[in-house]
């Protein structure tokens, strides 16, 4: 072969090499069956086997539908890949969400639900305690089904409570005498006396669980005037730095100590954190401890919608339908606290779980739900987050002006709460 | 046509004296040219679906606001460019981005060479100590930097080592000037090996006798570095310089997984807004807008090194 076909042909060759490499993977030949993919962020296994399992059954009616997904993203990722996915036009049919909610329903995103969930036979609509559905709907129209309502405990691990002397009486806990116990713990064995799970100084809402009940909360309830100002909310923060710098009873930024592996005397976590609990230690739980406004409940949620971008948009539609009857609803409660009352029971929860009793379950749980706040959730809630975050570094020093630093929060977010 | 003979591409080859021939399109010059376009066809398509569209469409982005949730593109004009001289925070962001990429270049360099200075003799382990300041490199960003989260905890193991000495240690992270330390030492320590590597070659690359005749001729060791060592390796220098600011620039990793920009802005470096703005924030007009200010703050610097390599790189030629 001649020297310039040698060169032609080799670079063809080359050529067509790329495009293959740069085409692999090109998508199956259309067909006119509904392939359904639902994001979620848990990868247990469990629990995706039971969300197969109820998806095969459905298929098993619906001959239309081909398959059903469940695409497990990271937790920390799964807001940004979510949207991601949207803005690239790749959007799940069906997808879990949480503080994303806001966004997604204000801007059309979500399909309205009520309709067809009312309309479906069994489902029995009424059973959904009215205090869980409030975030996932706009004007009484229902866009995700809130499938987990985890209200906020605190979990004790009393092996250091006895290590360090101390008893607690969960009758009449208050704030006060969490932090006097945390600092006698923290005294007698250097761990760290109570923790906010997943605050990390960093997660800001999640001190909600604190400041509700102060009588504070981040914003009014319409979300357009800021709430970091009010005296309860100064009140709060006070209490959370003298805890930290005067009291030594939370442990300070940029220590480590994690509840679940034995580092601290108390954590405000959600009930279904129970998994982590190993059987290391002794441990009880209790509702959140009263603050100066009284008792108070917080949880906190995730819910399970329809994109509307979805081209089987009806066929998302009707399997989650089937997902939440009460049938399955039923099932998802032995992994996720039900929005549904007729599942609210401590009984009905401790059947399927082994680290609380139906006592413990009633009063944690069944009690909390009908009466509890959400965390604190607004339009562009990662803006909003990162915002208040960037102010609030300032409070955590030993010589923070704690007023000057809430009012600093407000200022750099009340921009977004109006723009909200 | 004479064989063997090559013309321009896109003209006729012809034997001297020969008659042209006309009307023949397909001529060994187009031919030869199209081989050549065909070779560099995988290259140039990376190039223009990889580079060239992505910053296109960062250009439309930019005088667009984008609802990323309905898919909206509503047109705005200058008004992303005017809301980034209207940023409050971006003064503060190009501040922490100038401190953390002069500190990076400047450490990374003067350790590099240093490193290399020291490491380009015979002696007994000097493999093994190339092999340990080079091993950061090769190790996943993410990894490092997680293992050095741990490290500059209050509670950490950096503090944990001072406190055997006596030394009460700060709390690395968690104010901005000790934070803005941290940052720069882990990524300056995760990437020197690389500038090392590169020194260690063009060292052993300037001529024994050069340096046989400075002492000759009385040179100090001082004087041998700054009048032989450095203008022979100048053109390694330009090279580092270059990767090392677009490097240092593109830091992401550090900055995500060590402080999340914090406390309050002191270590946000604008690759680091540009990820907040249009990923976390979704506001991917602004985020485009920033993006292309990154572009634009690279290919300056870069171009500037460029020219100023004429006053101080040595070329043999």
């Amino acid at each position: 072969m001649p020297t310039t076909a040698k060169k032609l042909v080799s670079a063809l060759a080359l050529g067509t090499l790329a495009t293959t490499a740069a085409c692999g993977g090109g998508t199956d030949a259309a067909t006119e069956d509904i392939e359904l993919r639902m994001s979620v962020w848990t990868s247990n296994e469990d629990q995706l086997a039971l969300f197969d399992s109820i998806a095969d059954a459905y298929i098993a009616d619906h001959p239309e539908i081909k398959s059903i997904t469940f695409e497990s993203l990271p937790f920390e990722e799964y807001n940004t890949t979510l949207t991601t996915q949207i803005a690239g036009g790749n959007a799940p049919d069906l997808a879990w969400m949480g503080d994303l909610s806001a966004d997604l329903i204000d801007s059309g995103a979500l399909v309205p639900l009520t309709e067809t969930l009312e309309g479906t036979e069994g489902w029995d609509y009424p059973d959904l305690v009215p205090s869980v559905t409030g975030e996932f709907s706009r004007d009484g129209e229902l866009y995700a089904y809130p499938f987990s309502n985890s209200p906020f405990a605190l979990y004790v691990n009393t092996d250091l409570l006895t290590e360090a002397g101390q008893t607690l009486d969960p009758a009449g806990l208050t704030w006060d005498k969490v932090s006097e116990i945390g600092a006698a713990v923290h005294d007698a064995t250097s761990k760290g006396g109570f923790v906010v799970n997943d605050f990390n100084y960093s997660s800001w809402n999640t001190l909600a669980t604190i400041w509700t009940g102060f009588g504070a909360s981040a914003w009014n309830e319409d979300g357009t005037e800021c709430g970091f100002t009010s005296p309860e909310m100064t009140e709060a923060f006070t209490f959370l730095h003298k805890a930290i710098y005067t009291d030594e009873s939370m442990p300070g930024p940029g220590t480590t100590a994690d509840f679940f592996a034995g580092d601290a005397a108390f954590a405000v976590a959600q009930v279904s954190r129970a998994g982590n609990l190993d059987g290391s230690f002794a441990y009880d739980i209790a509702p959140l401890p009263a603050g100066p406004a009284g008792d108070y409940s917080v949880i906190g949620q995730a819910g399970m919608g329809v994109l509307a971008s979805s081209a089987n948009a009806e066929a998302a539609t009707g399997f989650l339908a089937f997902l939440t009857n009460p049938e399955n609803a039923a099932q998802l409660a032995q992994y996720f606290p039900p929005p549904r009352q007729s599942l609210l029971t401590g009984e009905a929860l401790a059947a399927n779980n082994e680290k609380f009793t139906a006592e413990q379950l009633q009063t944690v749980v069944v009690d909390q739900i009908p009466d509890a706040v959400t965390l604190p959730n607004h339009t562009n809630p990662a803006e909003i987050a990162q915002k208040a975050k960037t102010e609030l570094d300032a409070m955590w020093a030993p010589d923070a002006d704690i007023p000057g630093v809430l009012a600093s929060v407000c200022s750099a977010i009340d921009p977004l709460l109006v723009a909200g | 046509m004479a064989i063997g003979t090559r013309s321009a591409p896109g003209t006729a080859a012809a034997a001297p004296g020969a008659p042209a021939r006309r009307g023949r399109w397909w001529t060994l010059g187009r031919a030869d040219a199209a081989a050549g376009y065909l070779f560099i066809a995988p290259q140039l398509l990376g190039v223009l679906v990889f580079v060239i569209v992505p910053v296109g469409l960062a250009v439309w982005y930019s005088l667009n606001d984008w609802n990323v949730f309905t898919g909206e593109l509503t047109y705005v004009g200058g008004g992303n460019y005017q809301a980034a001289l209207d940023d409050p925070a971006l003064p503060s962001v190009l501040g922490a981005t100038a401190v953390f990429s002069g500190g990076v270049v400047a450490l990374n360099i003067v350790l590099g060479l240093a490193l290399a200075v020291m490491l380009n003799r015979r002696f007994k382990g000097a493999v093994l100590f190339r092999t340990l300041f080079f091993s950061p490199v090769v190790v996943s960003v993410v990894a490092w930097t997680l293992v050095w989260g741990f490290l500059l905890q209050d509670n950490g193991g950096i503090n944990g080592a001072l406190a055997m000495i006596g030394v009460d240690g700060p709390n690395w992270l968690q104010s901005g000037p000790t934070a803005m330390v941290a940052v720069t030492f882990t990524q300056v320590v995760r990437s020197v090996g690389i500038n090392m590597v590169l020194f260690l070659a063009a060292l052993q690359g300037v001529p024994g006798e050069l340096y046989e005749a400075a002492r000759l001729d009385g040179a100090d060791s001082r004087r041998i570095f700054f009048k032989i060592t450095l203008p022979l390796i100048s053109p390694t220098l330009l090279l580092t310089a270059i990767i090392t600011i677009v490097g240092a620039l593109q830091s992401f990793a550090q900055i995500a997984v060590l402080t999340e920009g914090g406390p309050g802005l002191s270590t946000t470096v604008l690759v680091y807004y540009v990820f907040q703005q249009a990923f976390s924030f979704n506001d991917i007009g602004y985020g485009s807008t920033l993006a292309l200010m990154l572009l634009t703050f690279v290919m300056v610097l870069t171009v500037i090194q460029w020219q100023l390599r004429r006053k101080w790189v040595f070329y043999e030629d």
